[in-house]
Protein backbone atom coordinates (compact mmCIF):
# COMPACT_ATOMS: atom_id res chain seq x y z
CA UNK A 1 0.00 0.00 0.00
CA UNK A 2 1.61 3.49 -0.93
CA UNK A 3 0.99 6.75 0.18
CA UNK A 4 1.28 9.77 -2.14
CA UNK A 5 1.71 12.88 -0.13
CA UNK A 6 2.09 16.24 -2.19
CA UNK A 7 2.99 19.32 0.21
CA UNK A 8 2.82 22.89 -1.34
CA UNK A 9 2.96 26.48 -0.12
CA UNK A 10 0.42 28.17 1.31
CA UNK A 11 -1.19 30.83 -1.10
CA UNK A 12 -0.14 33.30 1.14
CA UNK A 13 3.51 32.64 0.98
CA UNK A 14 5.52 33.81 -1.72
CA UNK A 15 7.73 31.40 -3.25
CA UNK A 16 11.30 32.58 -4.67
CA UNK A 17 11.86 29.58 -6.21
CA UNK A 18 9.09 29.08 -7.90
CA UNK A 19 9.15 32.53 -9.42
CA UNK A 20 12.68 31.55 -10.44
CA UNK A 21 11.53 28.76 -12.42
CA UNK A 22 8.98 30.60 -13.85
CA UNK A 23 11.31 33.39 -15.21
CA UNK A 24 13.29 30.44 -17.10
CA UNK A 25 9.64 28.72 -18.64
CA UNK A 26 9.48 32.77 -19.88
CA UNK A 27 12.98 32.51 -21.22
CA UNK A 28 11.93 29.11 -22.71
CA UNK A 29 9.77 31.22 -25.09
CA UNK A 30 6.48 30.47 -22.81
CA UNK A 31 5.89 33.79 -22.09
CA UNK A 32 2.14 33.20 -21.49
CA UNK A 33 2.53 30.87 -18.49
CA UNK A 34 1.39 32.86 -15.45
CA UNK A 35 2.90 31.57 -12.71
CA UNK A 36 5.00 28.71 -11.17
CA UNK A 37 4.22 27.17 -7.71
CA UNK A 38 7.34 24.62 -6.24
CA UNK A 39 5.79 21.89 -4.17
CA UNK A 40 7.51 18.39 -2.67
CA UNK A 41 5.66 14.98 -3.38
CA UNK A 42 6.55 11.62 -1.12
CA UNK A 43 5.73 8.05 -1.63
CA UNK A 44 5.53 6.18 1.07
CA UNK A 45 5.50 2.68 1.01
CA UNK A 46 3.36 1.75 4.38
CA UNK A 47 2.60 -1.54 5.93
CA UNK A 48 0.27 -3.21 3.43
CA UNK A 49 -1.68 -5.19 6.44
CA UNK A 50 -3.44 -1.31 7.05
CA UNK A 51 -7.15 -0.71 6.21
CA UNK A 52 -7.18 2.04 4.03
CA UNK A 53 -9.18 4.28 6.77
CA UNK A 54 -5.70 3.46 8.70
CA UNK A 55 -4.14 4.19 6.14
CA UNK A 56 -5.20 7.21 4.99
CA UNK A 57 -4.71 8.41 9.12
CA UNK A 58 -1.07 7.19 9.05
CA UNK A 59 0.28 9.31 6.37
CA UNK A 60 -1.59 12.44 7.26
CA UNK A 61 -0.05 12.12 10.37
CA UNK A 62 3.88 11.34 8.87
CA UNK A 63 2.62 14.28 6.70
CA UNK A 64 1.25 16.99 9.14
CA UNK A 65 4.10 16.32 11.38
CA UNK A 66 7.29 15.37 9.18
CA UNK A 67 6.79 16.72 5.70
CA UNK A 68 4.78 19.50 5.59
CA UNK A 69 5.98 22.48 8.16
CA UNK A 70 1.93 23.73 9.14
CA UNK A 71 3.11 27.66 9.32
CA UNK A 72 4.08 28.12 5.86
CA UNK A 73 2.68 24.56 3.70
CA UNK A 74 -0.35 22.61 3.07
CA UNK A 75 -0.42 19.38 2.06
CA UNK A 76 -2.77 16.51 0.44
CA UNK A 77 -2.68 12.60 0.61
CA UNK A 78 -3.81 10.42 -2.04
CA UNK A 79 -3.63 5.92 -0.91
CA UNK A 80 -2.94 4.13 -3.70
CA UNK B 1 27.82 28.32 35.26
CA UNK B 2 28.61 25.65 32.12
CA UNK B 3 27.32 26.01 28.82
CA UNK B 4 26.72 23.24 26.09
CA UNK B 5 26.63 23.57 22.95
CA UNK B 6 24.48 20.84 20.69
CA UNK B 7 26.22 18.80 17.72
CA UNK B 8 24.21 17.29 15.53
CA UNK B 9 25.47 15.51 11.89
CA UNK B 10 26.18 18.34 9.84
CA UNK B 11 26.61 20.73 11.82
CA UNK B 12 29.58 23.61 11.34
CA UNK B 13 29.48 26.48 13.55
CA UNK B 14 29.78 24.36 17.10
CA UNK B 15 33.77 24.71 17.43
CA UNK B 16 33.32 28.53 16.40
CA UNK B 17 30.68 28.87 19.34
CA UNK B 18 32.86 26.59 22.00
CA UNK B 19 35.71 28.61 21.09
CA UNK B 20 34.15 31.72 21.99
CA UNK B 21 32.50 30.59 25.19
CA UNK B 22 35.74 29.37 26.82
CA UNK B 23 38.06 31.92 25.19
CA UNK B 24 35.60 35.03 25.07
CA UNK B 25 33.44 34.25 28.01
CA UNK B 26 36.04 32.45 30.24
CA UNK B 27 32.89 29.81 31.04
CA UNK B 28 33.09 25.88 30.83
CA UNK B 29 31.75 24.39 27.78
CA UNK B 30 31.59 20.71 26.41
CA UNK B 31 30.05 19.61 23.02
CA UNK B 32 26.47 17.98 23.41
CA UNK B 33 26.19 14.93 20.88
CA UNK B 34 22.52 14.85 19.41
CA UNK B 35 21.85 11.35 20.79
CA UNK B 36 22.19 12.47 24.63
CA UNK B 37 19.17 13.38 26.59
CA UNK B 38 20.65 14.51 30.01
CA UNK B 39 21.12 18.10 29.84
CA UNK B 40 21.57 17.94 33.56
CA UNK B 41 24.63 19.98 35.02
CA UNK B 42 24.11 23.00 32.28
CA UNK B 43 22.94 26.54 32.50
CA UNK B 44 22.78 27.23 28.72
CA UNK B 45 22.53 25.14 25.34
CA UNK B 46 23.51 26.93 21.86
CA UNK B 47 22.04 25.25 18.97
CA UNK B 48 24.78 26.32 16.69
CA UNK B 49 24.97 26.98 12.83
CA UNK B 50 25.43 24.23 10.16
CA UNK B 51 23.97 22.51 7.76
CA UNK B 52 22.21 19.40 10.27
CA UNK B 53 21.19 16.70 8.36
CA UNK B 54 22.22 18.46 4.95
CA UNK B 55 19.14 20.77 5.53
CA UNK B 56 17.38 17.48 4.22
CA UNK B 57 13.82 18.03 3.85
CA UNK B 58 13.52 21.51 5.25
CA UNK B 59 16.14 22.92 7.26
CA UNK B 60 16.14 22.19 10.37
CA UNK B 61 13.67 19.98 9.78
CA UNK B 62 14.85 16.57 10.45
CA UNK B 63 17.16 17.90 13.27
CA UNK B 64 14.37 17.97 15.45
CA UNK B 65 13.59 14.33 15.72
CA UNK B 66 17.02 13.92 17.29
CA UNK B 67 17.05 12.19 20.62
CA UNK B 68 18.52 15.81 22.26
CA UNK B 69 15.47 17.87 20.86
CA UNK B 70 13.23 16.40 23.52
CA UNK B 71 15.43 17.49 26.28
CA UNK B 72 15.86 20.36 24.99
CA UNK B 73 12.35 21.11 25.29
CA UNK B 74 12.49 20.22 29.03
CA UNK B 75 15.34 22.08 29.15
CA UNK B 76 13.51 25.38 28.02
CA UNK B 77 10.66 24.60 30.15
CA UNK B 78 12.36 24.99 32.83
CA UNK B 79 13.53 28.32 32.49
CA UNK B 80 16.90 27.64 31.19
CA UNK B 81 18.47 29.76 28.55
CA UNK B 82 18.76 28.00 24.64
CA UNK B 83 19.83 29.82 22.00
CA UNK B 84 19.63 28.95 18.61
CA UNK B 85 22.11 30.77 15.92
CA UNK B 86 21.72 30.45 12.38
CA UNK B 87 20.62 26.99 11.40
CA UNK B 88 19.97 26.69 15.37
CA UNK B 89 17.32 29.07 14.80
CA UNK B 90 15.53 27.14 12.01
CA UNK B 91 15.90 24.04 14.53
CA UNK B 92 14.32 25.62 17.30
CA UNK B 93 11.24 27.40 14.95
CA UNK B 94 10.55 23.87 13.09
CA UNK B 95 10.38 22.22 16.92
CA UNK B 96 7.71 24.81 17.97
CA UNK B 97 9.92 26.69 20.56
CA UNK B 98 9.78 29.59 18.58
CA UNK B 99 7.29 30.39 16.29
CA UNK B 100 7.24 30.81 12.40
CA UNK B 101 9.29 29.53 9.95
CA UNK B 102 12.68 30.63 7.97
CA UNK B 103 12.43 30.43 3.85
CA UNK B 104 14.85 30.63 1.09
CA UNK B 105 15.86 33.45 1.26
CA UNK B 106 13.75 36.46 -1.18
CA UNK B 107 16.64 36.89 -3.10
CA UNK B 108 17.43 33.16 -4.06
CA UNK B 109 21.35 33.60 -2.99
CA UNK B 110 22.97 32.46 -0.69
CA UNK B 111 24.37 35.87 1.51
CA UNK B 112 27.44 35.74 3.20
CA UNK B 113 28.61 39.17 4.95
CA UNK B 114 28.75 41.17 7.42
CA UNK B 115 24.96 43.45 8.22
CA UNK B 116 24.22 45.86 10.98
CA UNK B 117 21.26 44.98 13.12
CA UNK B 118 19.34 47.07 15.82
CA UNK B 119 18.98 45.82 19.22
CA UNK B 120 15.35 46.12 19.54
CA UNK B 121 14.71 44.66 22.96
CA UNK B 122 17.44 45.56 25.27
CA UNK B 123 15.78 43.81 28.32
CA UNK B 124 15.95 40.62 27.42
CA UNK B 125 18.92 37.35 28.77
CA UNK B 126 20.57 37.98 25.74
CA UNK B 127 21.19 41.73 25.53
CA UNK B 128 20.41 42.93 28.95
CA UNK B 129 24.25 44.47 28.74
CA UNK B 130 23.75 46.10 25.44
CA UNK B 131 21.94 49.31 24.97
CA UNK B 132 18.85 49.33 22.86
CA UNK B 133 19.28 50.58 19.29
CA UNK B 134 22.11 49.83 19.26
CA UNK B 135 23.86 49.07 15.64
CA UNK B 136 26.03 45.54 16.05
CA UNK B 137 28.12 44.45 13.25
CA UNK B 138 27.23 40.73 12.98
CA UNK B 139 28.21 38.29 9.60
CA UNK B 140 25.46 36.39 7.99
CA UNK B 141 25.65 33.43 6.42
CA UNK B 142 22.71 31.56 4.77
CA UNK B 143 20.10 30.54 1.87
CA UNK B 144 16.92 30.08 3.91
CA UNK B 145 17.34 33.12 6.66
CA UNK B 146 13.87 34.82 5.10
CA UNK B 147 11.60 34.67 8.45
CA UNK B 148 7.57 34.34 7.83
CA UNK B 149 4.68 33.80 10.48
CA UNK B 150 1.28 35.02 10.15
CA UNK B 151 -0.68 38.32 11.23
CA UNK B 152 -1.32 37.45 14.45
CA UNK B 153 2.04 35.75 15.58
CA UNK B 154 3.68 38.92 14.19
CA UNK B 155 1.59 41.22 16.13
CA UNK B 156 1.81 39.05 18.94
CA UNK B 157 5.50 39.13 18.53
CA UNK B 158 5.81 42.88 18.12
CA UNK B 159 3.43 43.82 20.96
CA UNK B 160 5.40 41.20 23.86
CA UNK B 161 8.43 43.04 22.93
CA UNK B 162 9.82 39.71 21.28
CA UNK B 163 11.82 40.92 18.28
CA UNK B 164 15.19 40.93 19.18
CA UNK B 165 17.04 42.43 16.24
CA UNK B 166 16.06 44.16 13.06
CA UNK B 167 18.40 44.36 9.85
CA UNK B 168 19.10 48.27 9.51
CA UNK B 169 21.89 50.57 7.89
CA UNK B 170 24.57 51.49 9.78
CA UNK B 171 22.58 54.17 10.91
CA UNK B 172 20.42 52.10 12.67
CA UNK B 173 17.65 52.60 10.28
CA UNK B 174 15.45 49.53 9.44
CA UNK B 175 14.74 49.97 5.44
CA UNK B 176 13.89 47.83 2.44
CA UNK B 177 18.02 48.17 1.35
CA UNK B 178 19.88 46.51 4.76
CA UNK B 179 17.09 43.06 4.69
CA UNK B 180 19.41 40.66 3.35
CA UNK B 181 16.79 38.02 2.97
CA UNK B 182 13.49 39.22 2.43
CA UNK B 183 12.52 38.88 6.23
CA UNK B 184 8.65 40.25 7.28
CA UNK B 185 9.96 43.65 8.90
CA UNK B 186 13.53 42.36 9.00
CA UNK B 187 13.29 40.07 11.42
CA UNK B 188 16.65 38.68 12.47
CA UNK B 189 16.48 37.03 15.65
CA UNK B 190 13.22 36.91 18.23
CA UNK B 191 12.81 35.31 21.36
CA UNK B 192 10.01 33.45 23.10
CA UNK B 193 7.63 34.63 25.51
CA UNK B 194 9.27 33.80 28.80
CA UNK B 195 12.93 35.80 27.09
CA UNK B 196 14.68 32.44 27.59
CA UNK B 197 14.87 30.86 23.79
CA UNK B 198 16.53 33.40 21.50
CA UNK B 199 17.36 32.17 18.13
CA UNK B 200 19.04 34.80 15.41
CA UNK B 201 20.09 33.84 11.84
CA UNK B 202 23.29 36.48 12.11
CA UNK B 203 26.48 34.65 13.13
CA UNK B 204 27.93 36.35 17.18
CA UNK B 205 29.78 34.02 17.40
CA UNK B 206 31.89 34.94 14.05
CA UNK B 207 32.21 38.57 15.53
CA UNK B 208 34.39 38.06 18.83
CA UNK B 209 37.48 39.05 17.07
CA UNK B 210 38.78 42.83 15.95
CA UNK B 211 40.74 40.70 13.40
CA UNK B 212 37.25 39.18 12.30
CA UNK B 213 35.79 42.60 11.42
CA UNK B 214 33.61 43.01 14.55
CA UNK B 215 33.75 41.64 18.31
CA UNK B 216 29.85 42.83 18.63
CA UNK B 217 28.98 39.42 19.13
CA UNK B 218 31.01 39.36 22.43
CA UNK B 219 28.48 41.45 24.03
CA UNK B 220 25.54 39.00 23.16
CA UNK B 221 27.08 36.03 25.02
CA UNK B 222 28.27 38.12 27.67
CA UNK B 223 24.79 39.10 28.26
CA UNK B 224 23.75 36.01 28.64
CA UNK B 225 26.42 34.57 30.78
CA UNK B 226 25.51 37.70 32.72
CA UNK B 227 22.01 36.40 32.78
CA UNK B 228 23.23 33.13 33.95
CA UNK B 229 25.04 34.18 36.99
CA UNK B 230 21.69 37.00 38.17
CA UNK B 231 19.75 33.90 38.11
CA UNK B 232 22.34 31.67 40.19
CA UNK B 233 21.85 34.45 43.20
Amino acid sequence: MKAKVYVKLKPSVLDPQGKAIHHSVELLGFEKVGDVRQGKYFEIALDPGLSSEEAQATAEKIARDVLANPVIEDYSVVID
Amino acid sequence: MKFGVLVFPGSNCDHDAYHVVSKHVGQPVDFVWHRQTDLSGYDAIIVPGGFSYGDYLRAGALARFSPVMNSVKEFAAKGKFVFGICNGFQILCEAGLLPGALMRNSGLHFVCRHVNLRVENGFTPYTEGIQESRVLSIPVAHAEGNYVCDDRTFDSLEENGQIVFRYCDERGEVTPESNPNGSRSNIAGICNLDRNVLGMMPHPERACEDLLGSNDGRDIFRSLANSIDALAV
